[in-house]
């Protein structure tokens, strides 16, 4: 836990010793870590002085929280309602289909993680996913293939296979 | 540095960049903007400009509203027209810094139009029939002027309002404000005035205004392109009713999917502290405010305003039971104004230009302009902002361009997941308060979804339930386990296993949520399912009783059929396509598509070439011929 709280040392500062921080201190821990672990929950809960239970009944009320690691490329879907009317659903299929990851998982080598989210609020370009902090308009379940090949070529993760 | 002087320096910086000898080239770099290409326009702009050793100058903005169009660019010369140019791509950058920037030929070819207005004025396309119908005003400077630099926002009018407001009694602000008619943008539509004018009744020495920037409605980006393309105005208008109220401490509750928005209002908040407009002793009247940024956690429900105040606590956001109302016991229990970014942003504009004039601009009960989102199936999404009381058809046709593809339309969702489905015979619907809400939908946040003969009724309540199944926070049980049994019910009629008395129990259900639950998500959640059923009821028969999904979407009641006389015998795009090996061929080459394998993904549709069209869907799935299977072989 001390080993811990040392490596959160410069987001569990002084000035964000106030249970109104709670949210943005696990905004931060999220950013620095890619997820919430349990024991990063119970630092920042030993940090404010209340019950770790409090830390993680807020963190499983928000979205935005993961509890288990992110992917080097982070994939979101879009599912908001102009995305859903042109097909959402179909590339979030062919997303865990190409990946053959579930939503919510990782692949094996750490490479992608895939997430709906609600609306990114480029409905004009829908349907809409994300890829690390790249928007990626007017998807198709065969575009979907061709982008992720240029993130990580098939070859690499055909020699990875190997 | 006094006001007047503070003007005087922006006037010299807006000067020196639209006034100056060199041409200078406006690039929209708003998210939606970004998504289509357009930071690679800038780069391509940058590379060619110093390659040309060309001395025009670079500005990113925000957005025009015209997102289909993305990205844009405006090439502004000294007595010449400032001509805007769509769906840019680098490869076109050296072809318009050759011909326009350095030379004298407009490339009329690839040119969208000019852009009038400015200097004060609303932007516009003249050459688009569109902005003929629009009322600009909290867009006015929208894709005009630098978003990061707060000169821009000052030297075309900027913060007098706040530096006149400050001379004022708060008493003659609310007043003000109150005739002006204006009412919230968040939804709801209380009393901007009244609101005020409670809060500042209130006993307590600590008061706080909140900006609610949570805009969780899917379908929903009026607030994100205000916040990316002209934050100035928003934190103008919080300063002014914080001025009014009384309160020190403001916060802006943003939704964290909003990076860029976030990353702007952090620049313009600093900006605007730099300049003495925010801080200690605001432009000398011994008025002190500042700004925080709360970024939100993702729940759509914190979008209540009871709710936000908790988020901002650092608590579960769960909207509570009033009385007491926020006006009086809100953030930390003391008396908050909490109004929509929208809101704020036309507070400046009321101020300068006078409560008479607000309320000169749209309906009895509903004053002044409305902003919409426009996307779905129109031919021109983006934003739009009219005056109140225009109607649903002018928007959809006349500024969104009618549905792409020459398809038909069917309805248009407005609201987002509080709002309703409206027919076509409700298009004559003035957009206000009072006319929507008597329609079954609601104002909303402002999002105006377009759908065509492709899309599902049922699936699109379905939709909506299933979305706010997932938000609703629990504490009502009418909104937890009702919506619950409302989608079950949904997903049966979706695939096919609906009872026709289904149709009257989600009305009886929906009644009962609305009436049962306490805030507005809950109430408001089974309007899409109620419209759908109000206006649509043959869908959901069809889907019940026949078996069969209309517009061809409820994947168990559809199947994919090639067309044996249409398929080219040797194109084998719908094979490579299929990611499940479904697709074969008989011995003369004819592709069969192998129901029990089909996922429905639709990639064989998508691939097969046009002049083919070989690929149809069929619904119910017993219409596929049974002699397919027998051909495969």
């Amino acid at each position: 836990m001390e080993e811990l709280k040392q490596k959160l040392s410069d987001i569990l500062k002084p000035d964000k010793k106030n249970r109104r921080h709670l949210i943005y201190l696990l905004q931060a821990v999220q950013q620095k870590s890619g997820y919430l672990s349990k024991e990063a929950m119970l630092a920042i809960a030993d940090f404010l002085d209340i019950p770790g239970s409090t830390v993680y009944g807020i963190a499983t009320f928000y979205n935005q929280f993961r509890f288990t690691p992110l992917g080097k490329h982070p994939v979101k879907v879009c599912m908001g309602t102009a995305c859903h009317l042109v097909g959402g659903k179909l590339v979030l299929e062919a997303m865990a289909r190409e990946l053959d990851i579930e939503v919510g998982g990782i692949t094996p080598d750490h490479e992608f993680s895939l997430d709906r989210v609600a609306c990114v609020g480029c409905c004009a370009l829908a349907p809409v996913v994300v890829i690390g902090d790249s928007v990626y308009p007017k998807m198709t379940p065969p575009k979907v293939e061709e982008a992720l090949v240029i993130i990580k070529p098939v070859s690499q993760e055909q020699s990875e296979k190997q | 540095m006094t006001f007047a002087e503070i003007q005087n320096q922006a006037k010299s910086d807006w000067d020196s960049l639209y006034h100056g000898q060199a041409p200078h080239i406006l690039i929209g770099t708003a998210t939606c903007g970004r998504a289509a290409g357009a930071l690679s326009v800038v780069e391509a702009f940058n590379k060619e400009l110093a390659k040309r050793n060309a001395e025009a100058k670079v500005a990113e903005v925000g957005c025009i509203g015209l997102c289909s169009l993305e990205p844009l660019v405006t090439i502004i010369k000294p007595d010449s027209f400032a001509v805007c140019y769509n769906n840019v791509i680098p490869q076109v950058v050296p072809t318009l810094v050759e011909g326009y920037v350095l030379g004298d030929d407009p490339c009329l070819d690839l040119a969208l139009g000019t852009l009038g207005g400015g200097e004060g004025e609303a932007v516009y396309i003249p050459e688009l029939s569109r902005f003929e119908h629009e009322h600009r005003l909290l867009l006015r400077n929208c894709g005009y002027i630098d978003p990061g630099n707060i000169n821009h926002y000052i030297a075309n009018g900027g913060y007098s309002s706040l530096a006149m407001a400050l001379k004022m009694e708060p008493a003659a602000i609310i007043e003000e404000i109150k005739s002006s008619g204006i009412r919230g943008r968040g939804g709801a539509g209380f009393p901007t005035g009244r609101k005020w004018e409670l809060c500042r009744q209130a006993p307590g020495e600590t008061k706080y205004v909140i900006c609610n920037a949570d805009e969780g409605d899917p379908g929903a980006f009026m607030d994100r392109v205000v916040l990316e393309s002209d934050p100035q105005q928003v934190i103008e208008g919080i300063t002014i009713a914080a001025y009014t109220v009384g309160a020190h401490d403001g916060f802006i509750y943003i939704r964290a999917e909003y990076p860029l928005a976030i990353e702007r209002l952090k620049l313009a908040l600093e900006q605007a502290k730099n300049l003495g407009m925010l801080g200690d002793n605001i432009l000398g009247s011994g008025f002190s405010f500042d700004i925080e940024i709360v970024e939100g956690a993702g729940a759509f429900v914190s979008g209540e305003s009871t709710a936000l105040m908790y988020a901002i606590e650092g608590r579960r956001s769960m909207p509570r039971a009033r009385p007491p109302h926020s006006v009086k016991s809100g953030l930390w229990g003391k008396p908050t104004v909490l109004n929509n970014v929208k809101t704020y942003a036309y507070v400046p504009l009321i101020i300068a230009r006078g409560a008479d004039w607000f309320s000169s601009l749209g309906t009895e009960g509903s004053k002044g302009t409305a902003v919409f989102a426009l996307a779905g199936k129109m031919v021109s999404t983006g934003l739009a902002e009219v005056a109140m009381g225009t109607t649903l058809h002018e928007l959809i046709f006349d500024i969104g361009g009618g549905i792409r593809s020459g398809k038909k339309f069917k309805a248009v969702q407005i609201g987002g997941p509080s709002g309703g489905c409206l027919p076509e015979s409700m298009l004559r619907t003035p957009v206000d308060f009072d006319s929507l809400h008597k329609a079954g939908a609601v104002m909303g946040s402002g999002g105006v979804i377009a759908m065509d003969e492709d899309n599902c009724m049922v699936d699109t309540a379905k939709f909506f339930l299933d979305f706010i199944q997932k938000e609703s926070c629990g504490k009502c049980s009418t909104c937890r386990i009702g919506t619950k049994h409302m989608l079950d019910i949904l997903e049966d009629i979706t695939a096919g296993k609906g009872k026709i008395e289904d149709v009257d129990l989600l009305v009886e259900l929906g009644e009962d949520i609305g009436g049962g639950s306490m805030c507005g998500l809950g109430r408001t959640a089974p309007n899409p399912a109620l419209t759908t059923i109000r206006y649509f009821r043959d869908e959901y028969e069809a889907h019940i009783l026949e078996k069969r999904c209309p517009a061809l979407v409820c994947k168990e009641l559809i199947a994919y059929y090639i067309l044996p006389d249409k398929c080219e015998r040797g194109c084998e795009h719908c094979v490579l396509a299929c990611p499940v090996e479904a697709i074969g061929s008989t011995e003369k080459g004819i592709k069969v598509i192998d129901q029990t394998k089909c996922t429905k993904c639709g990639s064989c549709q998508l691939v097969c070439p046009p002049e083919y069209n070989a690929v149809v869907k069929l619904s119910p799935p017993s219409l596929v011929p049974a002699a397919g299977a027998k051909d495969k072989g």
